[in-house]
């Protein structure tokens, strides 16, 4: 899929010399229509032996039967080891304590800033918590004015409110997924804390729609912190030449006190059940989990290593960018794991919205999406119910 | 052989490829509407259960629905008549005997109905952009205040509804082209004779005889604005705050992002029925918009 499914082709040869009785065909998909694809394959009973998946959609194939349990295999396994991974990446593959896929590249959300408008604002270093964070924000704004913003929150986006959530001790859903919990105390306050940073003039209230390029934007100024994924790093190198070159830098999303968690993404390779040659996949999931291909794919493509001794090739290790993102990596939790989870948040992201815009208060709002999460999730309970008699 | 069922062999064709890949997915969509086919459904058939007239109450009562359907109508209600008006304003001016080169303007406005709508839903959202867009810089050198056209709940629709009409007036343009050209014009003559203003023969000769382009063109806008989907897909992804979710985004979302078919099928039915009355509505008015010599 997108860049990777490019990627692939430049890596398989070797693969192609290891084994050469295993011929690979590779089919790229495009992300955005992958997930329909696959699903209709499923349908079809036409899917691949081996597939790239996005992290979060695990739960969902899971729930339809169509991934094969990979524990055994790990178990036999000479070169995966758990061990080696970043702790809430691999925990992406685990659903109801059963391991179904093995973590590919990863992928997590974290703060790009501005370093000259943060020493404009009297500040050298990047926040740890969220008080350190208000408090520059709040600084900014006077140095930047009505016109600027501290950091840009696009409401269309789900991420930074759900990284915020995540940060919470308290889960988004309660009793294995039966119901919702966003009433609880734990998503309370990364919702005030949301709200605050749009009431106090912080964040400009618009959908990234709204943003005709972000890095233009960026450049200019018009907001100094954005949270966003390791592609930007290439991006930003890119674009940010000349007298803008070290203007900019990487950190940790600040937590509730001290550095915090943000969210697991990336993708997965996983098998489908269907397939007739899984020991053939295995073989291709253990060579392109070698440290040495995932290197290789960091260098094609700049997706990050999932494993820790990949991050130690000289490319990463020495780069100040993608120091952030691996200290991050070791910091990242899963969203909940439940097929209905992008629903949910979309509805989150919607609830966010109109407190935001001032429609709901932070009790209606908690109120109404429990209620409507409890929704979603009764058919899940239905099938569940079961399960608890045995 | 007999004479039907010599018919029936010539027709067989394509009735059986309609009733293939028409009826059939219609029946099947009829039926799944009727349960809570979800993607659980897909993991085993047996999770589908039946649930009656179930997916349609919780429609009549979901407000999400209503919103829609309210924004549809909103979609509808501003949409038809601004392209029927632009694509009036513009035949006529094409027609008028003082226009020059009439097919060079024709091909130019007709150029919005056949280039991609994500390419000019695209630069429509750089037109509209709130600090940097062309509107917006109108707006301030006329000394009016700036609009956040795609931000602001209460201008999302007008300004997509805008949008649609400049994309869409084209073709009721070409229909009313050539339903002005089909006016005999001895008919002028004879008005111009007995001294009948221009406005006057507009009114009396040109109007009525455009009636019956008129409900043909309405009944194609009304029908093509109901099933409003890919421009607020491309240009605000159904927000502000869900102000340009149309019923068939709900539609979409339902079906193809949550993969609840049976929710998804039991919205496409309703909007079947809503447009079938329409078309019923047209045939009880039909009359009124017959034109004869």
């Amino acid at each position: 899929m997108g860049r990777e499914g490019e990627a692939i082709r430049a890596i398989l040869p070797e693969f192609g010399r290891l084994h050469p009785d295993i011929a690979v065909r590779v089919q790229t998909l495009p992300w955005s229509g992958a997930r329909e694809k696959l699903l209709t394959a499923f349908v079809g009973d036409a899917t691949p032996d081996l597939c790239q998946l996005g992290s979060s959609w695990v739960p969902e194939f899971v729930a339809l039967n169509a991934l094969e349990r990979l524990d055994d295999r790990l178990l036999r396994s000479a070169s995966v080891r758990a061990e080696d991974y970043f702790p809430g990446i691999w925990d992406t593959n685990i659903v109801a304590g059963k391991l179904y896929g093995v973590p590919w590249y990863g992928d997590t959300r974290l703060l790009f800033y501005r370093t000259d408008l943060l020493l404009q604002a009297g500040f050298r270093t990047p926040p740890e918590s969220w008080e350190q964070w208000s408090t520059m924000l709040a600084a900014l704004k006077a140095v930047v004015g009505p016109e600027r913003y501290g950091v840009l929150l696009p409401l269309n986006e789900f991420d930074p409110l759900l990284v915020l959530a995540l940060q919470q001790r308290d889960p988004l859903l309660r009793d294995e997924g039966r119901f919702g919990n966003f009433r609880g105390r734990g998503f309370r306050l990364a919702l005030q804390f949301y709200r605050d940073m749009f009431s106090k003039g912080w964040a400009p209230t618009i959908a990234d729609t709204q943003i005709s390029n972000v890095w233009d934007e960026f450049s200019r100024g018009y907001f100094t912190f954005f949270v966003s994924g390791p592609w930007n790093i290439g991006e930003l190198k890119r674009r940010f030449t000349d007298e803008r070159k070290g203007k900019w830098m990487t950190a940790v999303m600040p937590g509730p006190d001290g550095p915090g968690f943000s969210l697991a993404g990336g993708s997965n390779l996983v098998i489908f059940r269907h397939s007739q040659h899984k020991d053939e996949a295995w073989k291709l999931i253990e060579f392109l989990s070698l440290p040495a291909t995932q290197e290789r794919i960091y260098e094609l493509t700049g997706n990050l290593p999932t494993r820790r001794s990949a991050w130690l090739m000289p490319a990463l290790a020495g780069d100040p960018y993608a120091e952030a993102f691996r200290r991050q990596l070791e910091r990242v939790k899963p969203p909940p794991k439940v097929p209905e989870f992008e629903r949910i948040v979309t509805e989150m992201r919607l609830v966010a919205e109109r407190v935001v815009h001032g429609d709901l208060s932070i009790d209606e709002a908690v109120n109404a999406l429990d209620h409507t999460v409890d929704g979603i999730l009764a058919k899940r309970r239905s099938m569940m119910a079961p399960q608890d008699t045995q | 052989m007999k004479r039907g069922a010599l018919a029936w062999a010539f027709a067989a064709p394509a009735v059986l490829v309609i009733g293939g890949f028409f009826l059939l997915p219609v029946l099947m969509a009829a039926g799944v509407s009727l349960t809570d086919f979800d993607l659980y459904a897909f993991a085993d058939i047996q999770n589908v259960r039946f649930v009656g007239l179930g997916n349609y109450a919780h429609l009549l009562q979901s407000s999400e629905f209503w919103r829609a359907l309210a924004n549809s109508l909103l979609f509808v209600g501003m949409g038809t008549p601004l392209t029927l008006g632009a694509g009036l304003i513009a035949a006529l001016l094409i027609s008028s005997r003082l226009t020059i080169w009439p097919s060079f303007f024709r091909t130019v406005l007709f150029a919005p109905v056949v280039t991609t709508l994500v390419a000019v839903a695209l630069v429509w959202r750089y037109l509209l952009h709130t600090r940097y867009g062309l509107f917006n810089w109108l707006l301030i050198s006329m000394g009016l205040h700036p609009i956040d056209w795609l931000g602001d709940a209460r201008w999302a629709i007008p300004a997509i509804a805008l949008f649609a009409a400049w994309k869409n007036f084209g073709f009721s343009m070409l229909i009313f082209i050539a339903a002005r050209q089909n006016i005999p014009g001895h008919l002028y003559e004879a008005a111009w004779l007995d001294g009948a203003s221009p406005l006057q023969q507009f009114r009396s000769i040109t109007l009525p005889a455009l009636r019956p382009a008129v409900l043909l063109t309405g009944v194609v806008t009304v029908a093509g604005y109901f099933q409003m989907f890919a421009e607020p897909y491309v240009i605000t992804q159904g927000g502000p705050l869900q102000s340009t979710v149309s019923v068939v985004y709900l539609m979409y979302e339902q079906g193809f992002r949550w993969w609840n078919f049976g929710s998804a099928s039991a919205v496409a039915f309703v909007l079947f029925w809503m447009v079938l009355a329409i078309v019923t509505l047209r045939r009880r008015f039909g009359n009124y918009f017959r034109w004869t010599i």
